[in-house]
């Protein structure tokens, strides 16, 4: 793909080579976003430091909501990124796996009881059960894609079908309201810290991969099951092993999101909680530069993409749009992404520019 | 593996013809025979309720959008691609034809050309893109499914019966079956009936089914669906073949949709909820691969007849809760899917 063979610096170069960089799209698409905030309306920037309801300090402005709400997006576009490079595919029922996890923090907190006074179980306790359970879940998608050779995305069609009614069937259908205040931390603000929790929560989740993948040889054996899934088989890895491992990652990653957004309103609501987070996470990989076909990837590029995400949807908020209406933008924004990206594009694109470059060259020449 | 490799080549060649032959029939035998276990299973243990004719015919009459949008999608799987678009396009469907009909004081035939129209649309573009631009089928469907819904919303946000005469007028319209029928509780006898949309769909279910069986085109989808690779050797246009199908899938889908919206007669965003869902599932419990080259439109009808049986039953069992519909499909679909990936891999040995 890269043809840097002359060595021929100039601006048209160097601007080729910022463009080719994998980072180039979601910090433009940031770029773009900012500058259109900027001049629509200034005060999106505004910061403004308040007290919330326990008189509590809290920062508060559209920036803030997006650190706030893009950290949960960003937990699960570190799991679908492993998933995407691995299987080469993604898996849509991340929302509806939120929705089983939540439920399930909820179950353990409750006990029998759906509305009460103390907790049931201590919040580490159903934090854990929540991550075993979908962690399970995880490994289901991955075994049915991993054993059975089953598309990812149809595999995990599955479990987006049935989560939300599992999750339902989990509570009895009932909704358990939890009173005790240092639950909503995980989803709010910590008292003396004006800095939303889930930013935290999206912080150690980044340091912990950023570790297993520098530590580990994770990133080298999922980058190379998606490549040439054979091939790595023929060098000794266990491809199948490895993509169970990225669905079951995606399953902590879940739990996280899943803590944090049964904390925001202490209790849930089964047809409507994350919904159509599937979307925003796979936005997210796409607009970090990460082939969705599997192979090669970029972390870093898929957390701020979460991000960008998140950004594009406040904007969206604040011009009014209504939260219904919001996946029809999206979706212009999604195909546009992939459309840029299609190989036969890149090809057309590249064509022309060389077609450009000999057209100069000639004009030089005569 | 020795004892295999001893057999005669001959043997071998003719119990992989027979693999290879009954690998469409194969399943669909299969989806046919659990139907008839199902309803005959609904009898038995449910009563009386599932032995009249008109419980059949209402099974039919409150799935023949589904149908339709079964046998589009069918279409694709075959062709190897996925259309996960067609519930939220038939939301859009509904509501665009229901806002036409009752704020614009608009025409049914013009209503149904709106349907095709955006049905049309949708194929037309994803077929591009998915088929041209080499993109992968579910990512472009999913921003189509998410843009559709946004769509609906942005059309109109609340929910409305159509109240239009001619459009009412059509939506009653019961179409009798000679020779079937049953005696109710006043000892009056009630001849069975379908509606308009019945009729459409075993039309479509007839033309799809002699299209894929009969005719050129029909052979070169599953050729497609197959092996892309010995399709582009034997001169068939690839690109065209799955842009064809991606458009005949969204006409189906316009049709579906107004079949739908004849059901329904409002227009709704939280129509068609899960649709999409639905339709895969039938298609894949009727037989068809997701992998492409297999499938049959018979078998889609029955998976549909299936999947609705089994709705019918879990609701009339007194497990009434809406999750149980979510998880029994879902559990159909899973059992479905692993019985099709143990059949490939089986073969693949042989």
């Amino acid at each position: 793909m890269q043809t840097t063979g002359k060595k021929k610096l100039g601006v048209s170069g160097l601007l080729g080579k910022l463009v080719r960089q994998q980072m180039f799209i979601p910090l433009a698409a940031l770029l773009l976003l900012a500058l259109f905030n900027l001049i629509v309306d200034p005060g999106f920037f505004q910061v403004s430091l308040g007290y919330n309801n326990a008189g509590n300090p809290v920062l508060s402005g559209y920036l803030i909501t997006i650190l706030d709400y893009g950290s949960e997006l960003a937990i699960l576009a570190i799991g679908m990124t492993l998933v995407t490079a691995a299987s080469g595919g993604q898996d849509i029922s991340v929302g509806a796996a939120i929705a089983i996890s939540g439920s399930v923090i909820l179950r353990v907190l409750c006990g029998r009881d759906s509305r009460p006074e103390t907790l049931q179980a201590p919040i580490i306790v159903a934090f854990l059960v929540a991550c075993v359970v979908a962690m399970l879940f995880g490994a289901f998608n991955g075994a049915l894609v991993a054993y059975f050779r089953i598309q990812p995305m149809v595999a995990t069609l599955i479990l987006y079908t049935a989560g939300r009614s599992i999750a339902a069937w989990i509570n009895n259908n009932e909704l358990p309201i939890i009173s005790e205040p240092s639950f909503a931390y995980f989803g709010g603000y910590i008292p003396g810290i004006p800095v939303p929790t889930p930013f935290f929560l999206a912080l150690i989740c980044m340091i912990i991969i950023a570790i297993v993948l520098r530590m580990t040889n994770l990133r080298l054996y999922t980058q190379a099951v998606g490549i040439n899934e054979s091939s790595s088989r023929l060098n000794g890895l266990n491809p199948e092993l490895i993509k169970v491992l990225s669905f079951v990652i995606l399953g902590l990653c879940v739990a996280v999101a899943g803590l944090i957004k049964v904390s925001r309103l202490s209790t849930i609501n089964y047809s409507v909680v994350a919904k159509d987070i599937e979307m925003d996470a796979i936005l997210a990989v796409a607009l970090g530069g990460n082939p969705l076909g599997g192979g090669k990837f970029n972390m870093t590029a898929s957390i701020i993409g979460a991000y960008v995400i998140q950004f594009l949807t406040t904007t969206l908020y604040k011009l009014n749009v209504q939260s219904d209406a919001l996946p029809a933008y999206k979706a212009v924004v999604v195909i546009v992404l992939v459309v840029l990206s299609a190989p036969t594009v890149k090809d057309y694109f590249a064509g022309l520019g060389k077609k450009l470059k000999s057209q100069s060259m000639s004009k030089e020449v005569g | 593996m020795s004892s295999t490799n001893k057999t005669s080549a001959e043997k071998m060649s003719f119990a992989e013809r027979l693999k290879g032959m009954s690998d469409t029939n194969l399943l669909l035998t299969i989806t046919i025979v659990i139907f008839f276990l199902m309803y005959i299973g609904a009898i038995v243990f449910l009563g009386g309720g599932f032995l009249k004719p008109q419980a059949f015919f209402n099974i039919l009459n409150a799935n023949a959008a589904l149908i339709i949008l079964s046998c589009g999608l069918s279409l694709v799987m075959i062709t190897g691609g996925i259309d996960i678009s067609v519930g939220g396009t038939t939301a859009l469907i509904s509501m665009c034809c229901a806002v036409y009909l009752d704020f614009h004081g608009g025409n049914v035939p013009v209503a149904i050309l709106i349907a095709l129209l955006i049905g049309l649309a949708f194929g037309l573009v994803q077929g591009f893109l998915v088929a041209y631009l080499d993109i992968q089928p579910f990512i472009v469907t999913l921003a189509g499914m998410f843009f559709a819904r946004g769509m609906t919303t942005i059309v109109n946000t609340n929910p409305f019966n159509v109240e239009n005469e001619a459009f009412v007028a059509l939506k009653d319209t019961r179409i009798t079956v000679p020779g079937l029928g049953s005696v109710n509780k006043l000892g009056k006898y009630v001849p069975a009936y379908v509606g308009v949309g019945v009729i459409v769909a075993l039309l479509v279910v007839i033309v799809m089914f002699c299209v894929l069986r009969w005719t050129k085109l029909g052979r070169q989808f599953y050729a497609v669906g197959g092996n892309k690779q010995s399709a582009l050797m034997l001169g068939i246009n690839v690109k065209r073949t799955k842009f064809l199908a991606h458009l005949i899938c969204g006409l189906l889908t316009g049709i579906g949709g107004f079949v739908y919206f004849l059901y329904v007669g409002s227009g709704s965003p939280s129509h068609a909820s899960g649709a999409e869902m639905n339709a895969i599932a039938s298609s894949i419990i009727g037989g068809t691969m997701l992998t492409g080259g297999v499938g049959n439109i018979v078998g889609t009808f029955f998976g549909v007849l299936s999947l609705s049986t089994i709705q019918n039953i879990v609701s009339s069992a007194g497990l009434d809760e809406a999750w149980w519909t979510g998880i029994t499909i879902a559990a159909m679909l899973c059992l479905f899917l692993v019985i099709q990936s143990l059949v490939m891999s089986f073969k693949k040995k042989a």
